[in-house]
């Protein structure tokens, strides 16, 4: 019952966030309320006891890549009156689209494969389960292969990121503090001994 | 004693009812010693910096006319001020992300104590995931500083925001893998197991194996909490306060709030990940002493004696270093930080694999579960 109750309102928040992500006008309210998204399916997970995806997917996906991109986001100077434009002219189309997009997502995860009759009841776990754990065991043993190609495929879209925006020494102005610390006293400051040009003055006496 | 106090409770409402409100009554007894630490802080801080720079910090506000409290009273009195104060938005500020953004820079770094361990038996929520989640919740302060940038559109206020999103992200992955380091010695994503796991003295802790670990953790929470040398993100006298510059009253106090509850956070989380949290540092036979024998066991007391510790090294530095530019902040969490924190973990993880005694020589309780 009360598992119910928790379940339904983490569900309905996911939804309404999910829609208002892509119905919100301000790009910056819409990135915050995929955030929210992000937080009612990680309760979802919680509800499952998978702590371990519930609470990595706040970390990874809350935590930082959404980060960076509200960071883009409001970094961007975006007319959206100028994006709305034309929309009643795609209508058609792209309804069109949609219903096909909709009809292959429905006979492939139909509701067929949904319901309490076709999935059983999850068995509630021990006490002293650990679900990390447990996905630690499985990803390092029986899919150690596939799991290292994708770290792999990852190493290579960072290496080719950086490529990618890398500006050579030339081109910028940055400073170098490896040559910075080397610095010392001697190439900067010359002390020289020399005769005063003009006369010391009187001494000023305390008044 | 909880039990017992269920069990009373219980006769008068269900039972259900019972728990939520033990459960709230654990909150309210973990949050308002934290919020009188936080208030009590900011005179702490004021008073060393004050000695620090040969001066003598507030000493007007008494506490109940006591003499020889001068400046005791001076957290009071600023906590009054700062909720009489209006709370003004700005033109052209978004009202409802505005008011939202001090809200979500406090409520984390006060979720963050649910999993931080007192005492062997002394913990709100003794979850597995424990490590997991202080690192979620951490990451999430961020949001507080971006939104308020943003939504109070004014420039300075962006400016800061972005210096602080930039540098909080950079130095959450320092952290992250520092605190890889700690699971692997631990075995464990519990923080109570992680304390556990230290048990002996003063040398059996973490903090020996794991020294640049510590190290690399300590100065990153220093930069994730904005601190100084890390405050770009106000830099005073760059961007006037940065991301908090349009705020006033009480959004500005909960900012403070908010940084004040992230410095005992972090200093909570040195101890308890590196310095063997409620631990005592003497060996098992002083508890012998007699009278004060249980104050050099282990205890609540020297969890709160280490917080105090780091919380000191936090006004310290803020009293001694200037500032850091930018990019040597980022240049020394990307390239200095992050390739320290990766040897090290094949280090530590070489350590447990051989069993180094006195460390890892028994088995960790991952090793044990399998």
């Amino acid at each position: 019952m009360f598992e119910q109750l928790v379940f339904y309102a983490f569900a309905a928040g996911l939804l309404f966030a999910a829609t208002m992500v892509i119905t919100v006008r301000n790009p910056v309210h819409a990135v915050l309320f995929l955030v929210v998204a992000f937080f009612a399916s990680a309760g979802l997970w919680m509800l499952l006891e998978a702590e371990f995806l519930a609470i990595a997917l706040v970390l990874v996906y809350v935590g930082a890549v959404m980060v960076l991109f509200l960071f883009v986001v409001m970094m961007l100077d975006i007319n959206v009156a100028a994006l709305r434009e034309g929309f009643s002219t795609y209508v058609p189309a792209a309804g069109i689209v949609a219903f096909l997009m909709l009809a292959a997502i429905g006979l492939v995860v139909g509701h067929q494969h949904f319901g309490l009759g076709a999935v059983p009841q999850p068995p509630a776990a021990a006490a002293d389960y650990q679900n990390t754990a447990q996905i630690g065991r499985v990803l390092y043993t029986q899919y150690v292969l596939p799991f290292e190609v994708a770290a792999v495929l990852l190493l290579v879209a960072i290496i080719s990121a950086i490529a990618l925006t890398l500006r050579t020494t030339r081109q910028t102005k940055a400073p170098r503090p490896e040559r910075q610390v080397q610095a010392s006293r001697a190439d900067r400051v010359r002390l020289v001994k020399m005769v005063a040009v003009k006369p010391e003055p009187d001494r000023i006496e305390n008044p | 004693m909880t039990e017992l106090l269920h069990q009373q409770l219980a006769l008068y409402m269900p039972e259900m009812a019972a728990t939520i409100a033990i459960m709230l009554l654990k909150i309210v007894v973990i949050l308002l010693p934290l919020m009188g630490c936080v208030a009590y802080l900011t005179l702490l801080e004021r008073k060393v910096i004050g000695y620090m720079q040969v001066r003598l910090g507030p000493n007007r506000v008494t506490f109940f006319g006591i003499p020889f409290l001068g400046g005791f009273g001076q957290p009071i009195a600023d906590a009054f001020k700062l909720l009489m104060k209006e709370i003004i938005i700005p033109d052209g500020a978004n009202k409802f992300l505005f008011l939202l953004a001090p809200i979500v820079a406090l409520a984390p770094a006060l979720a963050a104590w649910a999993v931080v361990p007192f005492g062997s038996e002394m913990v709100l929520t003794n979850i597995n995931a424990g490590l997991l989640y202080i690192l979620a919740l951490t990451s999430l302060g961020v949001y507080g500083i971006i939104i308020a940038g943003w939504a109070s559109n004014s420039k300075y206020a962006f400016l800061g925001a972005m210096r602080s999103a930039a540098q909080i992200v950079s130095y959450e992955i320092a952290m992250g893998f520092a605190l890889v380091g700690v699971l692997v010695a631990a075995g464990s994503l519990n923080l109570g197991d992680i304390v556990q796991a230290q048990r002996g003295n003063l040398l059996t802790w973490f903090w020996i194996p794991l020294f640049p670990l510590f190290l690399i953790y300590f100065i990153s929470g220093v930069a994730e909490t904005n601190r100084a040398p890390f405050d770009v993100s106000e830099g005073e006298s760059e961007i006037v306060a940065g991301f908090h510059v349009e705020y006033a009253g009480m959004g500005f106090a909960l900012f403070f709030l908010a940084e004040y509850a992230n410095m005992i956070l972090i200093s909570g989380l040195t101890s308890v990940m590196f310095f063997g949290g409620w631990m005592s540092p003497l060996p098992e036979s002083m508890t012998h002493v007699p009278v004060i024998g249980t104050l050099l066991g282990d205890g609540i007391h020297w969890f709160v004696f280490k917080i105090f510790l780091f919380l000191f090294l936090f006004l310290w530095f803020r009293a001694t270093f200037p500032r850091y530019r930018y990019d040597q902040i980022m240049r020394l969490g990307w390239k200095v930080f992050l390739p320290i924190t990766i040897v090290w973990i094949v280090v530590v993880a070489t350590l447990v694999v051989l069993k180094v005694p006195p460390w890892f020589a028994t088995p960790t309780l991952a090793g044990a579960g399998a």
